[in-house]
């Protein structure tokens, strides 16, 4: 049975104001990452240049942070909308467990992968 | 003109199915689909669809007509008509009881949720409450829906949660009770909505605006719900 214990705050307004917010956090980081692309292809001597510097690096991680939190409210939603019973029968619930803790493992991978590429 | 009319019976149908027929429309007048309904009905008298007051009053005769719902005594027949063919199908999402007719008993589960009357603790007036004009104003654009429910059976995410999402006409009211000046528990009220489902399901796709027989924007009274639930949280 579908319910909001495996939201990520398990509260509605909470939900909406962080995928709110990482979806401006995303839509900046986007904003400067095309931004130096059109600027001039910086190679890598560039690009290392440019994530040693701090601001970068805590900016990344914030996007990083932010994709984990936006994309788990989405596709949490996504899978008590479409992994019902209704289609799947009453295997719905266990599909639905496999596919949430999928999701997540995809996304701590995503975050550890990055915090190594950024420290590493 | 070619009308197929969706078609179940479950005391001899095993699955539902479509049903062909040719009408002639007389002098090629445009008729409303409640009219070429009742057409239908001299052919075969066994066609069930539910209707009263024929001017889109009662919100009786909700069905969907060739893909999008809508009240079938106030639609002309020129109006969903495509290619001179016209499907004609019970609203989407609630259980079919019979042909054209659903039972709408999870739709006023939904309605009954947001407590659809005036709160008010206050010792009552000798007479009435008052209310200023512009506060009466507010009112507008929410107190004319009838419940015909062709707005939260086009509605996937009601499709999908029915029991937990309120679905755009139970919310549409329950912003005509918070937004009234005379009701007192806006407190309680806002409480029963912030969980993730019963507003927060809502994905701004509009169907319910597109819909709306009476013109109604049930989207701008989620998104004023959401202010008020982000204001009451922050």
């Amino acid at each position: 049975m579908v319910s909001q214990v495996t939201s990520l705050t398990g509260n509605g307004v909470a939900d909406w104001v962080v995928q709110r917010v990482s979806a401006y956090v995303l839509a900046l980081y986007t904003v400067v990452i095309v931004g130096i692309l059109l600027i001039g292809q910086p190679g890598f001597e560039g690009w290392q240049a440019l994530f040693d510097q701090t601001w970068m690096q805590v900016f990344t991680l914030l996007a990083l942070l932010s994709t984990c939190a936006h994309a788990w409210i989405g596709m949490w939603t996504i899978g008590t909308d479409y992994i019902r019973e209704h289609y799947f029968g009453s295997g719905a619930d266990g599909i639905r467990l496999v596919y949430q803790v999928a999701v997540v493992l995809v996304l701590l991978v995503y975050l550890i992968w990055g915090i190594q590429i950024l420290w590493g | 003109m070619q009308v197929s009319v969706y078609r179940y019976d479950p005391a001899k149908d095993h699955e539902p199915y479509m049903q062909d027929f040719d009408v002639e429309i007389p002098g090629g007048r445009d008729i409303m689909v409640l009219d070429l309904l009742e057409m239908l009905k001299e052919q075969d008298s066994s066609i069930s669809y539910r209707r009263s007051c024929r001017e889109g009053v009662c919100g009786s005769d909700g069905v969907n007509m060739n893909g999008k719902n809508g009240l079938a005594c106030v639609t002309p027949v020129s109006e969903v008509t495509r290619n001179g063919r016209l499907s004609l199908r019970p609203l989407p999402g609630l259980p079919v009881i019979r042909d054209l007719v659903v039972d709408m008993e999870q739709f006023v589960d939904s309605y009954k949720r947001i407590k659809p009357y005036l709160i008010n603790d206050q010792e009552p007036p000798s007479q009435e409450r008052l209310q200023s004009p512009e506060d009466r104003e507010k009112l507008d654009g929410l107190y004319e829906c009838i419940l015909c429910a062709c707005c939260s059976t086009s509605c996937p995410s009601y499709w999908w949660n029915p029991d937990k999402f309120i679905g755009p006409a139970g919310l549409l009211q329950a912003y005509r009770f918070l937004a009234d000046s005379r009701d007192t528990a806006t407190e309680e009220r806002l409480a029963e909505l912030e969980d993730p489902f019963s507003v927060f399901r809502c994905r701004g796709i509009m169907n319910c605006v597109s819909v709306c027989p009476k013109g109604l924007n049930p989207t701008r009274a989620i998104g004023k719900i959401r202010n008020m639930l982000l204001t009451r949280a922050v």
